[in-house]
C-alpha cells in the first residue's frame, strides 16, 4: 500500500504530502525520538504525539514513509516548515494512538 | 572511486535546529547512489552524534569519508568528555537536561543507536578535552 492509498483508507488529515507514492511497510508507535530512530523500520508509518520540528529530522534519518500525528495533535509551525523542506509526509488523525495503531494494522493487512 | 571527504560544522546550543549536517550528508550520499540501507544507517548515526554534540559539547565538527567499501564518520567535539564510557553506552543512561528530554531526546539511546547501526564504533574521549566518536559503515560490494 502507498501513502496515497493509506490517506483515504484511514481518513487521515494531510498537513504535507511530499511523496504519495511511497510504500507503507508497517507501523511504529513512539514519542522518544532516539527510541524511534533505534527501532522504527524503514518505510513504516510512525505514529506519535510529538509535534516539534525534530520530528521531521528523525523521520528523514530513520527513513519512515510518513509521520501520523495522533490524538488530533497539530504540527507546530516549525515542524510544518521542516516537513516541507525535507519532503516528509506529515499526516494526522483524530483517533487516540491505540485506536490509530489498530486501524493502521487492519488497513495494512 | 576516489575517497570523498565531506566536512560539516555542527552548531551548538539550539537542539531544535539540530540535524542540518546529517540532512546535508544524507542528500550527498543519495546523489552518490549508495544503497538505501547504508544511507539510512549512516544518517541515523550522524544525527545521533549531532544531537549528542549539541546537548553535551556545544557543537563540534563532523568529518565524513566515503571510500570504495565503507563510510567513515568522525564526530569531533571539544566538550567535557565522557568520564565513564561503559556507563554512557548503556541503553537508558543519560545525563541530558530537562530541555532535551521535553523535546523527546535524552532517552539514553544515542550512543547505543550509533553502535547498533554501525559496523564498527570507537570512542576517544578525555575529560575536560573532548570526544571523538568514529563510526564505520561497510558498503556491500
Amino acid at each position: 500500500m502507498t501513502i496515497g492509498e493509506l490517506i483515504p483508507a484511514m481518513g487521515l488529515t494531510v498537513f504535507h504530502l511530499a511523496q504519495p507514492e511511497r510504500p507503507v511497510a508497517g507501523g511504529y508507535v513512539g514519542d522518544l525520538l532516539s527510541w524511534v530512530m533505534g527501532r522504527a523500520g524503514q518505510d513504516c508509518a510512525w505514529l506519535t504525539i510529538m509535534s516539534n520540528q525534530n520530528v521531521a529530522a528523525v523521520a528523514l534519518m530513520a527513513d519512515v514513509s510518513c509521520v501520523i500525528l495522533t490524538e488530533a495533535v497539530q504540527p507546530d509551525a516549525d515542524l510544518l516548515r521542516r516537513a516541507k523542506e525535507k519532503q516528509v509526509n506529515l499526516l494526522g488523525v483524530g483517533l487516540d494512538t491505540f485506536s490509530a495503531a489498530c486501524q493502521l494494522g487492519k488497513t495494512l493487512v | 572511486m576516489e575517497t570523498i571527504r565531506l566536512v560539516y560544522p555542527v552548531e551548538g546550543g539550539d537542539l531544535i535546529e539540530a540535524g542540518e549536517a546529517s540532512s546535508k550528508m544524507k542528500l550527498t550520499l543519495k546523489k552518490l547512489g549508495l544503497p538505501q540501507d547504508v544511507i539510512r544507517r549512516a544518517s541515523i548515526c550522524m544525527y545521533e552524534g549531532e544531537i549528542n554534540m549539541v546537548i553535551h559539547a556545544d557543537g563540534g565538527q563532523a568529518e565524513v569519508e566515503v571510500e570504495m567499501d565503507q563510510i567513515v564518520i568522525r564526530m569531533i567535539d571539544s566538550g567535557p568528555g565522557i568520564p565513564d564510557v561503559e556507563q554512557a553506552m548503556q541503553e537508558g543512561y543519560s545525563t541530558a537536561g530537562s530541555t532535551a528530554r521535553e523535546l523527546g531526546f535524552g532517552a539514553g539511546m544515542g550512543l547505543p543507536n550509533m553502535k547498533r547501526y554501525s559496523d564498527e564504533m570507537t570512542i576517544d574521549t578525555e575529560v575536560g578535552k573532548g570526544t571523538t566518536v568514529t563510526i564505520k559503515i561497510k558498503i556491500p560490494q
